[in-house]
Formats: C-alpha cells, sequence, structure tokens
C-alpha cells in the first residue's frame, strides 16, 4: 500500500515536471537568464575592436551615476510616474462614479472613456500629434480663439514633458476605470439604503462607504499604474523622441537609446539593473500584501 | 436641489466623455479631408479617400496587417498551450518544489520583458531569431499572468468530474484536454481578447526584432511611415493611423461587452 502510494507520488512529481517545462525552458530563456546577463554584462568595460571588455566592477555603476543625463532621466520619471499615477487613478476613480450612476447616453460614456485603451500607444501619439503640432495644431487654434500666442508644446522643455504624460493618462484612466467599476458593482445595494435612511448625503456616503471599500482595488491599479509609468514609453518615439534637450526622456527610453542607438551596451545593462530592483522591491511590497491578503489562494 | 447636482454630474460625465474621445474624432475627420480644410476646421469642406489613397501607396500595408496577423496568432497559440499545461501543474498537480516554482513564475510579472531589451535582443539574435516573426512573439508565449490566470481557472473545476474521468480510464492528458479545457473556456476567450490587444498594440520589442517589411508588425510600420523625415502631412498621418487601428476598433465596438468582460476578467483574479 505505502508503495502504491510512493508511486502515485512519484508519478505525480514527473508529471508537474514534464508539465511545467516548456514554461520553464522559455521563462529562463527570455526572464531569468536575461536577468543574470544583464548583471553579469553590467560589470564588464564595453569591448571594441581594439581592447576587448573587461571586468570593471562597479565602473559603470559609478559612470552612470556621474551622469547628468541619467539624473535627468530619473528625475523626469519621477514626474511621470508622480503625475500619471495619482492623476490616472483619480480621474479613472471619478469616470468609474458616473459610468455606474443612472445618468442618460451612459453607453456612449463609458464607449468614450474606455476607447483608448484599444489603440496602440504609437498610433494614440499620432492622434495627440494633431493637437500639439504648434501653429495647425487643435490646441494652438483652440488658444488663437482666445488671443493666446502659438505654443510649441512638444518643441520647448518646459512643456514636452507634461505633454507626454496627458497622453498617458489619456490612455490608461479608461483601463483603471474598468477595475473600479467592476469593484462599485460587488458594493450591496443595502449599504446605500442604509446610509439613506441615516440621511447621510451621496458625498458622505461615497466618501465614507464606497472609497474604503475601493481601497483594494485602488492598490491593485496603483501597482499597475507604477508598472505602465517604467514600461509605456512608445509615445516618446512619435511625439519627443525624448528631446528637447533631454526634457522628456524617460528611463525605459534612454535604456533602448543606449543599447541600440550608441551602442553601449554596458551601460544599458547597468541602467536595467536599476531599473529591475526599483521593480523587484515594488513586487516585494506587492506580495506581502497579497499574501495577507491571501488574495491569489 | 439634489435634480440640479445630477444634471450637472450628468454634464461633467458627458464633457468629460466628449473630450476623451476628441483626439480620435477629429482624427477622423482629418483623414477623410485634405490637410488645408483639416487644419483649418473647414466643417463643410468635401470628404474625400484621397489620404488614404496616399497612405495606402506609402508603405506596404497589406504586408503589415498579416505580419501582426500572424504575430497574433503564433502568440496566442504558443501562449494557450504553455500556459495550459503549466496552470494544470500548478492548480491540479502534487509535486515537491511547486510553490517555490509558483513564485519565480509570478515574479516574471514584474520582470518586464520590455526591461530586458537588451539581453533579449542578444538571445534572440544567438537563436538565429533575429528578424523573424517568432522572435517577436517567443519572449510573450511563457505569459507568468497567463499561467496565473488558467491556474485559476483549473483551481475551480470540482475535484468530482477529474475522478469521474479517471475511473472512466482518462490519462491524465485525455483529462485535461476533455475536462478542464472545455470547463476554463470564458478564461480562454477572455485571456485572448488581452493577449490580441495587447500585442496587436505593442512596439518597442518588435522594434528592435523586425528590420525588414518582412516581418514589421503594424505599430512599427506606422511609426516609419510617420517619422517626420518622410514629410508625410497631417492628414495622411491621420488616415495612416485609422487604417491601422480600425480592425481592433471596430472588434472592440462590436463586441464591446465582451472586450470590457475580458478585461475584468483578467484583472481582478
Amino acid at each position: 500500500m505505502a508503495e502504491h502510494v510512493n508511486l502515485e507520488r512519484r508519478r505525480q512529481a514527473i508529471y508537474g515536471w514534464l508539465l511545467l517545462t516548456p514554461a520553464a525552458i522559455l521563462l529562463t530563456t527570455f526572464a531569468f537568464y536575461p536577468s543574470m546577463a544583464t548583471l553579469w554584462t553590467s560589470l564588464f568595460s564595453r569591448g571594441t575592436r581594439r581592447r576587448p571588455s573587461e571586468f570593471v566592477g562597479s565602473e559603470n555603476y559609478t559612470d552612470l551615476f556621474a551622469d547628468p543625463t541619467f539624473w535627468k532621466v530619473v528625475t523626469n520619471n519621477l514626474i511621470y510616474a508622480g503625475a500619471t499615477i495619482p492623476i490616472s487613478i483619480a480621474i479613472a476613480l471619478g469616470m468609474a462614479l458616473w459610468a455606474n450612476s443612472k445618468i442618460p447616453a451612459r453607453g456612449f460614456v463609458r464607449t468614450a472613456y474606455f476607447t483608448p485603451t484599444v489603440l496602440p500607444m504609437i498610433a494614440a501619439a499620432n492622434l495627440w500629434l494633431f493637437f500639439y503640432t504648434p501653429g495647425l495644431g487643435v490646441l494652438d487654434q483652440i488658444g488663437s480663439l482666445f488671443g493666446l500666442p502659438s505654443v510649441n508644446w512638444l518643441g520647448q522643455p518646459e512643456t514636452a514633458l507634461w505633454a507626454v504624460i496627458i497622453v498617458t493618462i489619456w490612455k490608461e484612466a479608461g483601463f483603471f476605470m474598468i477595475f473600479y467599476l467592476a469593484a462599485l458593482q460587488t458594493i450591496p445595494e443595502d449599504l446605500k439604503e442604509a446610509a439613506d435612511i441615516e440621511g447621510a448625503s451621496r458625498w458622505t456616503y461615497t466618501r465614507r462607504i464606497v472609497f474604503p471599500l475601493l481601497m483594494p482595488t485602488t492598490l491593485f491599479i496603483m501597482v499597475n499604474a507604477l508598472i505602465n509609468s517604467v514600461k509605456l514609453i512608445d509615445h516618446l518615439f512619435i511625439l519627443t523622441k525624448g528631446g528637447p534637450n533631454d526634457a522628456s526622456k524617460l528611463i525605459l527610453y534612454y535604456i533602448w537609446e543606449m543599447a541600440f542607438a550608441f551602442f553601449d551596451a554596458p551601460q544599458a545593462a547597468a541602467m536595467t539593473i536599476m531599473v529591475l530592483l526599483v521593480l523587484g522591491i515594488v513586487a516585494a511590497i506587492k506580495f506581502s500584501y497579497l499574501d495577507k491578503r491571501t488574495h491569489y489562494q | 436641489m439634489r435634480a440640479l447636482s445630477r444634471h450637472i454630474e450628468t454634464l461633467g460625465a458627458l464633457l468629460l466623455a466628449v473630450i476623451w474621445i476628441s483626439p480620435l474624432v477629429f482624427a477622423f475627420w482629418a483623414a477623410f479631408h485634405t490637410t488645408s480644410d483639416a487644419v483649418n476646421f473647414n466643417v463643410t469642406a468635401a470628404w474625400t479617400l484621397d489620404n488614404f489613397r496616399t497612405a495606402w501607396d506609402g508603405a506596404p500595408w497589406l504586408r503589415y496587417f498579416l505580419n501582426t496577423f500572424v504575430l497574433v496568432t503564433v502568440i496566442l497559440i504558443g501562449q494557450f498551450v504553455i500556459t495550459t499545461l503549466a496552470g494544470f501543474a500548478f492548480a491540479k498537480v502534487q509535486f515537491p518544489g511547486r510553490d517555490f516554482v509558483f513564485i519565480l513564475v509570478l515574479m516574471q510579472l514584474f520582470i518586464l520583458p520590455e526591461v530586458l531589451i537588451v539581453e533579449n535582443y542578444a538571445m534572440v539574435s544567438r537563436l538565429g531569431l533575429f528578424d523573424s516573426i517568432l522572435g517577436v512573439g517567443m519572449p510573450y508565449m511563457a505569459s507568468a499572468f497567463g499561467i496565473f490566470l488558467m491556474r485559476q481557472a483549473f483551481k475551480g473545476v470540482p475535484i468530482e468530474l477529474h475522478e469521474a474521468a479517471r475511473v472512466e480510464g482518462c490519462g491524465w492528458f485525455g483529462i485535461l484536454w476533455r475536462v478542464y479545457v472545455p470547463l476554463a473556456r470564458p478564461t480562454y476567450l477572455a485571456y485572448a481578447l488581452v493577449s490580441v490587444s495587447t500585442h496587436w498594440n505593442n512596439f518597442l520589442w518588435p522594434l528592435i526584432v523586425t528590420n525588414s517589411p518582412d516581418t514589421r508588425p503594424l505599430t512599427v510600420g506606422l511609426s516609419i511611415f510617420g517619422a517626420p523625415e518622410n514629410g508625410v502631412d497631417i492628414s495622411v498621418i491621420s488616415a495612416a493611423t485609422m487604417m491601422s487601428v480600425a480592425p481592433l476598433l471596430i472588434a472592440f465596438l462590436v463586441f464591446q461587452r465582451q472586450f470590457v468582460q475580458a478585461f475584468l476578467r483578467a484583472g481582478i483574479k
């Protein structure tokens, strides 16, 4: 009997690993090994034809920290994250509250909010180009109605990053709205009735009952928005190419530029490690939070 | 008072909706008008298809469409096979080290393929997959997100069905194929919609891995077509943009409910 159980257990183990093999191979090839390789590359100098690359330890990192462009890019990305995360969450929440209430043309409203989500970032950038182009663009045309001077939104350092931020918010707010909508629909009706009986205003109800109940959703969205603030850079290729003067350059774009325009793989690797570190911290926070809530069991 | 605030809210909601949709509407309108009419907001101007003709002749769009179509199909098939097997292993098979491996898989949710472009590019070149559609698709096939989703779906299948199939003489793969996969159909549909729209829209990685019109997907083609060096005007760019978003956008408008449900199902769990 014991032998039978043992045999079954062994068989299950073999099946389990067999089933995992394709995923394990691909994950190793395109996630785990490259992460390790990135760390390795970041410790070597850039090889040239005359001088092969050699171990330099932390030199790439010290170079990186001495590079003013790196700090500029980090600052930009912090502003990018600091603006897109709260603003898109706030807009998403407002959208969800509206799209969930009984208003006329609710179907149109929902569709309008969500549509940017299904567009490629590249296409979104093209649409917004039409708004931002100086002289001809929609924004300048509206401005000229009020006698405002033409503004080169994408061409001047003060506004370029913000123009990029607006496109990101436009793209992701409707997506986040969906999660809020789902959460709103799980709030039981009796809570609203109870609040009405107690004579609570709609605002009090929203603030005291709805917002706290939406908290887990907000945290979930926040993690997503944080990841997006690293990942969503496609529109830079169309709108600003990181310019003018690096004013709108973000980290991932800079990594791409380092590796594929300047061919400096070690520098790019060092920067990638930084990003992975940050993402790792986010992951740790998320998993410890999730573990506490045992969300995925 | 209450009625008034309701009206104001409705107005706000509609106003926001109009603002949100306006970039798309403007581009749509510009695509069907001459550049000078478009930038002057000549509302009465005649509609024209010239921009689409110019755009269509300017790049191998049919090829780009085909590439994108093949790309999302290849990725989806790969993802279905790999995440089904792995999800089943994590959900229903007992083996030592399972939980540890699962945590490793979850970590991949944060090691974004986008961030590892440098080494993944080296890896794809080493495998001889540079400038191939398979090279664009491979890094996304073992999607941690998909594995997680399938695991959740399979966990919900009652063990009695599993036992019944076993008593009937079904092997592991038989049980997986005949019991679990059919029962997880809604999850597959949801995952398919999310996957297709993600990879239809993906840009950075395809930009790096493709190098010829034969492999380039729509997004990369569109970015090259719209590059300022090519000197195309705004109406033609709008037409090209409309063309490349049309299939997904129309699909979305038609199957809106399923789309939203799909994103929900995918996101909430």
